[in-house]
């Protein structure tokens, strides 16, 4: 269902311990919502990704349980709060069962 | 013609009968999830069923009955939304732990979650949402002392985002 999925991420390069930073991510993605009809007025079943989380340096930021009503191709900007250099992992769960993980390392001064 | 007739009636009063079913199921299977907070389903059956959920279903889960006072979320959302499909919204709330966001007015209410963890910096976040008409969106924030806060929005909607 889901092809082409290519999650983006903006972090960035660099930070001060202690810093909160904002952060971007995007996945493209169709999420279809199950309310649509295709042709014949068949309802196309629900596609969507129906989880992401934001681990900072094996610590949780942020776990979101989406919905059908977010849009195309998810966005999500939030802040995390930096105090040492480590690697984001950003992880999507789509509802066929396929996981996007994507990691992004900061430096920390 | 009359035969059209009946068929529409038999078809229509069945499919009351099949609403009243899930919504009587629904309730029954709300009522022992809402006591504890429970912790993010990782489901994909679960959360198609979940879909059906309503505004106040949503509400008493995340809440588990709490009241829920008003201030305390700052809910930023465009007065005007020409297309529904994409409609750009934050939530900000100093302090809180989760926040609930729903759209009443579309046909599944539920909108996300999100749980901020202890890495967690500004308790915000901003995403695109879909709205299927004019309405309003709300927020409800779970705070670390354990209150709810919520917030709601006005959004006018010229294109609705649902599809047809």
């Amino acid at each position: 269902m889901a092809e082409n999925v290519k999650p983006r991420v903006k972090v960035p390069k660099s930070a001060s311990a202690g810093d909160v930073i904002t952060l971007k991510t995007l996945i493209s993605h169709p999420m279809e919502s199950g309310q649509r009809k295709d042709a014949d007025g068949k309802i196309i079943p629900r596609s969507i990704i129906n989880r992401f989380v934001v681990d900072f340096a094996g610590t949780n930021a942020l776990d979101v349980q989406l919905e059908p009503a977010i849009s195309t191709n998810p966005y999500f900007e939030f802040d995390v709060l930096v105090d040492k250099s480590g690697e984001f992992t950003f992880t999507w769960y789509d509802d066929d069962g396929s996981v996007y993980e994507e990691k992004q390392s900061i430096e920390v001064a | 013609m009359n035969l059209n007739r009946r068929k529409t009636i038999a078809l229509g009063a069945g499919g009351v009968a099949a609403l009243l079913g899930t919504a009587a199921l629904a309730q029954t299977a709300a009522a022992p999830a809402a006591a504890p907070a429970a912790p993010a389903a990782p489901a994909t059956p679960a959360a198609s069923a979940a879909a059906a959920k309503t505004t106040d279903q949503w509400i008493a889960e995340f809440t588990g009955g709490a009241e829920v006072t008003d201030g305390g979320v700052a809910l930023t959302a465009p007065e005007i939304a020409e297309n529904g499909n994409t409609v750009p919204v934050s939530v900000a709330a100093e302090g809180a732990s989760e926040v609930l966001m729903l759209a009443p007015g579309n046909p599944t209410a539920g909108v996300m979650i999100a749980k901020f963890g202890p890495a967690a910096g500004k308790r915000e976040i901003a995403t695109r949402i879909r709205l299927a008409t004019t309405q309003d969106v709300v927020a409800i924030a779970k705070m670390e002392d354990g209150s709810f806060k919520r917030a709601t929005a006005n959004v006018k909607v010229t294109i609705g985002g649902c599809g047809g």
